[in-house]
């Protein structure tokens, strides 16, 4: 195959994966496309068959390690362990609006952190509107703060976000090491957010009159924390360091940990084997391992070349601060997971420094949008035109306020640890 | 004008999160003026705002399989704005009607109350520090665009009079 059939072919497939995730017609899972187009790319030639393989083999142990994550965040939840969150942020925040607005940053930024964004979006989101309406407190600014920290809280932990772990896989850092350099940039990008959201909501937060207790009748909020789950979840990062600097992959921790929560569940009949099956989302492994591969004959056929002039080389401050916002940029048009596929080949030469500094860009990027990019967004956008359409104006506010500031100065501290550290 | 034009038939108390107990005790306080015929409406507003944020935070999880959590909060608001208006109507003892709209918030109670004789309305915004802030950006739309009459309440005890800021230099003595 030529160069230019090549690269019209595997365009056409990255836009038809893309089109088919952000549409999905008839509600169909996006491997539905991912997977056939992969298999056309590599029948037509357009990526060779060991480039093919190479890329499976690198993405199939981030596949699994990302599973195994979503499996250990289902029975921590199956286990009360997000009910107990927020009886706990309800009996500590006692009424107060802004109190409760930092027990959700701690709660989403740890939760996140820990157990993925996916976790934080799907699983704690719910229970922090139900919180706030418990103790009669307007949930908006803290349902935006699960939001937007299920993005911007995303940087810590390889197991944060997908995109770290493909990160991970090609940055060649230790879990330790990964989370050292990501530290400060993840402290600063949630210091930015709190104080954006103080004054954005400063009257939604204000501090309310004596006497304004929770509605009695729904007060209740006695659920304890399941300490053997957090136990299992501490002794699971724990294991994610210890196996990652004895040189074995740090995925085996994830699956231990979901194994022994998996098993003591299934005895206690508090999961189904179909329940696990179903928070595994198979689907989506086998759509990110499609995307994957067309994303690497698209690079291989040409989109390497065109962007690699726009990607400068090397770690320094103005370096740094370029690759983030391009990074940021991507995720914007096309959403993170393809942009992230894409830089970190063109940016895994320059250095650990260079490939986190795409994982700022692709994580804090995305609450520029509210719907994590422009595509998503407008096809949405066309949907509700005979509906009710969402306040953008809020959102993108919000947006602006936090993601460039936040972005800057993470970039400013992923420097500065790198300076301290060494790259 | 006659009686009936200034009788007050239908009292509509906005109830939101935080407030509502101040507006429920302002309409209390009216029934001896208002009469025993007074009809009562409790309104409250589920604005989209929070749903949306949830669905648009779940669309941004390209490929991600299971249920959309978006939904699950509104659900969760539904139930939410039925205790609310449950706990208003037991606190008012009295007959009323329940009236849950769904929309922006500010545009809806305004729209919702343009009938009513009187609309109770709590201020919502920071009262630590009087003067305009005292409004949140919803009660300040509502207060300038409603248009039936309207009685604004403290969710507390009222300031003394001595809290007032300082008068401003008038500036016609100030040598212009």
């Amino acid at each position: 195959m030529n160069a230019a059939v090549g690269e019209t072919v595997s365009l056409l497939a990255l836009i038809t994966v893309l089109a088919w995730a952000v549409t999905r017609p008839r509600g169909w899972p996006e491997a539905v496309a991912a997977a056939p187009a992969a298999v056309i790319l590599i029948a037509a030639g357009a990526i060779p068959a060991g480039d093919a393989n190479a890329e499976a083999r690198r993405l199939g142990p981030v596949i699994g390690f990302l599973i195994a994550i979503l499996v250990l965040a289902h029975l921590c939840d199956d286990d009360g362990l997000f009910k107990a969150c927020g009886a706990w942020m309800a009996r500590s925040a006692a009424g107060r609006p802004r109190r409760l607005l930092v027990l959700v940053f701690a709660t989403a930024a740890v939760t996140t952190a820990v157990l993925s964004l996916d976790t934080t979006v799907v699983l704690l989101t719910p229970v922090v509107f139900a919180t706030a309406a418990r103790l009669d407190v307007r949930a908006r600014p803290h349902v935006y703060a699960c939001t937007h920290l299920a993005n911007s809280a995303s940087l810590l932990l390889p197991v944060s976000n997908l995109t770290n772990l493909l990160a991970f896989a090609a940055s060649g850092l230790g879990f330790g090491r990964f989370a050292a350099l990501m530290a400060l940039p993840w402290l600063v990008v949630i210091g930015v957010e709190y104080v954006v959201f103080g004054r954005f909501f400063a009257s939604d937060l204000a501090p309310r009159g004596p006497g304004r207790r929770a509605r009695p009748e729904t007060a209740a909020g006695d659920a304890r924390l399941p300490v053997f789950t957090v136990t299992v979840v501490v002794l699971t990062l724990a294991g994610f360091v210890a196996a990652s600097a004895a040189g074995v992959s740090p995925a085996w921790a994830a699956l231990a940990g979901a194994a022994v929560l998996a098993g003591r569940a299934l005895a206690r009949k508090r999961s189904t084997p179909l329940s696990l099956l179903r928070a595994a989302d198979l689907p989506f492994g086998v759509f990110v391992l499609g995307l994957g591969i067309v994303v690497a004959a698209m690079v291989d056929n040409g989109l390497g070349t065109a962007l690699r002039p726009l990607l400068p080389a090397g770690t320094s401050l103005p370096a740094l601060l370029a690759i983030a916002a391009l990074a940021a940029a991507l995720a914007n048009v096309c959403n993170n997971l393809p942009a992230v596929l894409v830089l970190l080949p063109l940016t895994a030469a320059s250095g650990a420094g260079a490939v986190l500094a795409v994982l700022l860009g692709v994580n804090i990027g995305p609450n520029l949008t509210y719907t994590g990019s422009l595509a998503t967004l407008l096809w949405r956008r066309t949907l509700r035109q005979h509906g009710e359409a969402p306040d953008l104006g809020e959102f993108t506010r919000l947006g602006l306020l936090t993601v460039p500031a936040g972005l800057v100065l993470a970039v400013l501290a992923l420097w500065a640890g790198l300076r301290v550290m060494g790259g | 004008m006659t009686d009936s034009d200034t009788t007050i038939r239908s009292v509509y108390l906005w109830i939101g999160e935080g407030t509502w107990r101040a507006t429920v005790d302002a309409a209390l306080s009216l029934v001896p003026a208002v009469g025993s015929e007074a009809r009562f409406t409790l309104l409250h507003v589920t604005s989209p705002a929070a749903a949306d944020a949830v669905h648009g935070a779940y669309w941004g999880l390209l490929g991600r399989g299971g249920p959309d959590p978006g939904d699950r909060l509104e659900a969760l608001g539904r139930a939410s704005a039925a205790e609310l208006l449950e706990a208003a109507a037991r606190r008012l003892g009295r007959p009323c009607e329940r009236l849950e709209v769904h929309g922006p918030t500010e545009r809806a109670v305004v729209a919702a109350s343009a009938d009513a004789d009187l609309l109770i309305v709590a201020r919502d915004g920071d009262r630590s520090r009087l003067g305009p802030k005292s409004l949140g950006k919803a009660t300040r739309f509502v207060v300038d665009h409603a248009v039936c009459p309207v009685l604004l309440v403290w969710p507390e005890a009222a300031p003394d009079v001595g809290t007032l800021p300082p008068p401003p230099h008038n500036p016609r003595h100030g040598g212009r």
